[in-house]
């Protein structure tokens, strides 16, 4: 018997590999004992099974841009670190202009941008005409790029503004520019955990009605999980199976992205970071129990890029992106936390471990050409120090199915 | 990834030595899962209790003077240089006495190749900590000890029963980098060769001074150099036996004369480690090196070989600053438990030691 079967037979979760070949639900049980597992080897090969039945080898990224146009806030999130309060006299509250969002935009002119991901704090001085204002002048200053923006949090909120119900305010949204939602803000839905860490939040209910309303009118979306603060594995099972019912009903969530908490300069800094064990298990059960949603994010920002390339083979399908710009978590942080991957950074992550990097757009849809001109800038850009570091790229380029060894890629 | 790995399956699986080539192709070919999967397989049959040890340590640098240059080093000075000093034997004793208060059982004492420091200075620190605490000294590894040697006019045999005698326990593998000559002639063309430090290794292990083996791969050496290095490492075990523990680790390139090299990744790390282990058919343990790689890719390295988290070492000083993890000891020990393991403390042998 070869060796991964006999540990996947040890580790008791067999028959689980026999319900992912017969299309069979995984049910709230098997949930909680995949969780439970120490055999993460048995519990990587069982979600890379479900994972190269849906994306084969395909490891996806998008070229993309982080904009938090204001970090003020009323929901007091005890989780995060990146808001301050409306009445805050700390001096660190900002609102960016549409004007200063485009200008953002602008700096990365020369960079081939797909996606713009735009989330930020719940800010009730906001009128509603600036969400549209905002839209417009990011869609203008980028007309090439697709704008995912906002969290379900946001969009009560600027449904709230407008004075209108969502599904009225939704199609003026996606005219100004509009072209995905992100998902962020489901934290865990649990009311013991909504209680204690985001009681201003909107409630669990709240949050699936607005991501409901968001794909009836079309707009398809991500969806969200924050593990690794109070919750149980009872709670992250069941949400995990409550979105797996809204996308039998709506079909609008594109991916699944478990977020792994980070405590520092929160109420919760007491609490410890999550392990690198924690960052594959959650990916491998998210992929394992949501069979009905296509892809599965390794968010390299929250998990190390070291993680995410291994994640690869427990589950995830997706790197997100080169990420320019990105401050939520760590807003306050260390400047050695690395905010940036490079293209070549991204390409080789995935090609290192067996992968096919494949570049998409926000929707999902595969872009081909400019993964090529990049791969062609890379090589030229080694220049003279090629010979020098030739063996140390060929040590490290393993199993691409390109049987040329590729040059030395330098950092820029 | 096709099935063509499966005559080397079949070697692991019913225990036989792997070839040269079959270390190449793991490298080359297995998956992430694959290389786990077989790593916990001989793990488990070596260990087969779900048991991760450590060792509450700590390291000592008792001078960054060093004359060698390697390129990939961010701490010596030359002799001479700014900044270059020496330890007073009182600041090496608050350090003992800091590591005693934890419960610890080891010292790793290490520095440069420093020209000012003769055997007899040695020999006097060695007796007086030992005169004075009751600490296993892990100290100076095969570069020091061959200058040393030369220094004193010595033979390497005598010059270690010299240190032994004064209270030298075991040797830390440190400057193993990668044996192979082509490599070591390009990164660090001053120090001893690969064979020299295999000869050091040799004599004492012939003298009961047990040792650890390191790799510092992810420079400028091909695949095949770092399973040349792993064949020389088991060749030798296989002659004295005297190798307690593997350590591979990945370079840093920050800050050093290799800056341009690109960083090793974090599959790299798990791979390595996963051949050291399959490869080293009779080498007891495999180290974490969660110094290098943070704890996160460190835990991961539970399930790909790794039994054994090292040392608590409380400080380095060698590797560039910004490119090392700290990981204090409750960490050390939620991340084993995490994992779903129980951690243990052992001494340098690698007796299990009471809890604390």
């Amino acid at each position: 018997m070869r060796a991964i079967e006999q540990q996947l037979r040890g580790s008791g979760l067999e028959d689980i590999l026999g319900k992912i070949r017969d299309g069979k639900r995984l049910e709230f049980d098997d949930g909680v004992r995949l969780y439970r597992t120490p055999d993460l080897t048995a519990l990587g090969y069982l979600a890379n099974c479900a994972r190269e039945r849906r994306s084969g080898d395909r490891a996806y990224f998008v070229r993309n841009l982080h904009i938090n146009y204001t970090n003020i806030c009323n929901k007091l999130c005890k989780f995060c670190s990146f808001y301050t309060a409306p009445n805050s006299q700390d001096g660190r509250g900002y609102v960016l202009s549409p004007e200063e969002a485009a200008a953002r935009v602008a700096q990365y002119a020369r960079e081939p941008i797909r996606e713009i991901h735009m989330v930020a704090g719940i800010n009730p001085k906001l009128p509603y005409s600036y969400y549209l204002d905002l839209l417009r002048a990011v869609k203008a200053a980028r007309p090439d790029a697709q704008i995912k923006a906002f969290t379900m949090i946001e969009l009560a909120q600027i449904a709230r503004a407008a004075k209108r119900s969502l599904a009225e305010v939704l199609p003026e949204l996606q005219a100004a520019g509009l072209a995905a939602c992100p998902g962020g803000g489901a934290e865990v839905f649990s009311d013991r955990v909504h209680e204690e860490l985001f009681r201003a939040k909107l409630d669990n209910d709240g949050w699936f009605e607005v991501a409901r309303t968001v794909h009836r009118a079309g707009i398809r979306s991500n969806v969200t999980m924050l593990y690794g603060h109070i919750e149980t594995v009872e709670e992250k099972v069941r949400h995990l199976l409550h979105v797996r019912e809204l996308q039998d009903e709506t079909g609008g969530f594109m991916c699944f992205v478990p977020l792994a908490f980070d405590p520092a300069n929160t109420e919760l800094a007491h609490l410890p970071v999550t392990t690198g064990y924690a960052n594959l298990r959650e990916i491998a059960v998210g992929r394992l129990l949501l069979d009905n949603i296509e892809h599965v994010k390794a968010f390299w920002i929250m998990i190390t890029p070291g993680v995410a390339q291994i994640a690869l083979w427990y589950g995830a399908d997706d790197l997100d992106g080169t990420v320019s710009h990105y401050e939520i978590t760590h807003a306050l942080g260390t400047p050695s936390h690395r905010q940036v991957l490079t293209v070549e950074q991204l390409l080789d992550l995935s090609r290192e471990v067996g992968r096919v990097p494949v570049e998409r757009d926000a929707l999902y849809n595969v872009i081909e050409q400019p993964l090529n001109a990049a791969e062609e800038q890379g090589g030229r850009g080694a220049g003279t120090k090629t010979a020098r570091l030739h063996l140390a790229t060929v040590a490290r380029d393993p199993r691409t199915s390109n049987p040329e060894p590729r040059t030395a890629n330098l950092e820029q | 990834m096709t099935g063509t790995l499966d005559h080397i399956e079949a070697r692991i699986t019913a225990g036989e030595r792997l070839s040269f080539d079959d270390g190449v192709r793991l490298f080359r070919e297995a998956n992430p899962l694959q290389l786990s999967a077989w790593a916990n397989l001989v793990r488990f049959r070596l260990h087969p209790e779900r048991r991760v040890t450590y060792v509450v340590g700590r390291v000592i640098n008792y001078t960054n003077v060093c004359w060698v240059q390697c390129k990939f080093c961010n701490f010596y000075r030359l002799p001479g240089q700014d900044g270059g000093y020496v330890l007073p034997q009182e600041t090496i004793f608050a350090k003992i006495e800091e590591l005693l208060r934890l419960g610890g059982t080891e010292i790793l004492i290490q520095g440069g190749v420093n020209p000012a420091l003769k055997l007899e200075y040695f020999e006097g620190l060695f007796r007086a900590i030992k005169s004075r605490y009751p600490i296993h000294i892990h100290g100076l590894s095969p570069v020091e000890i061959i200058y040393l040697a030369k220094l004193s006019h010595l033979s390497e045999g005598d010059c270690l029963a010299r240190l032994q005698a004064a209270g030298l326990d075991s040797i830390p593998g440190a400057g193993a980098e990668i044996l192979a000559e082509a490599v070591r002639e390009e990164i660090a063309p001053y120090k001893n060769s690969a064979d020299a430090w295999l000869n050091l290794m040799r004599t004492a292990h012939r003298l009961g001074i047990g040792s650890s083996a390191t790799m510092m791969y992810g420079s400028v050496e091909s695949i095949e150099q770092r399973v040349e290095h792993l064949v020389r490492v088991r060749d030798l075990q296989d002659e004295t036996g005297g190798f307690r523990a593997f350590i591979p680790w990945s370079f840093q390139p920050e800050g050093t004369h290799l800056g341009d090299v690109k960083r090793a990744s974090g599959f790299d790390y798990l791979r390595t480690v996963a051949v050291s282990r399959l490869m080293l058919d009779n080498l007891p343990n495999i180290q974490s090196s969660w110094l290098t790689q943070g704890p996160k890719l460190g835990q991961i390295g539970l399930q790909y070989g790794v039994n054994d988290m090292g040392s608590t070492i409380l400080e380095e000083n060698v590797v560039s600053e910004e490119s090392v993890f700290m990981v204090p000891l409750p960490e050390i020990e939620r991340l084993i438990k995490d994992a779903g393991f129980t951690p243990a403390r052992r001494n340098t042998k690698y007796e299990l030691l009471p809890a604390a």
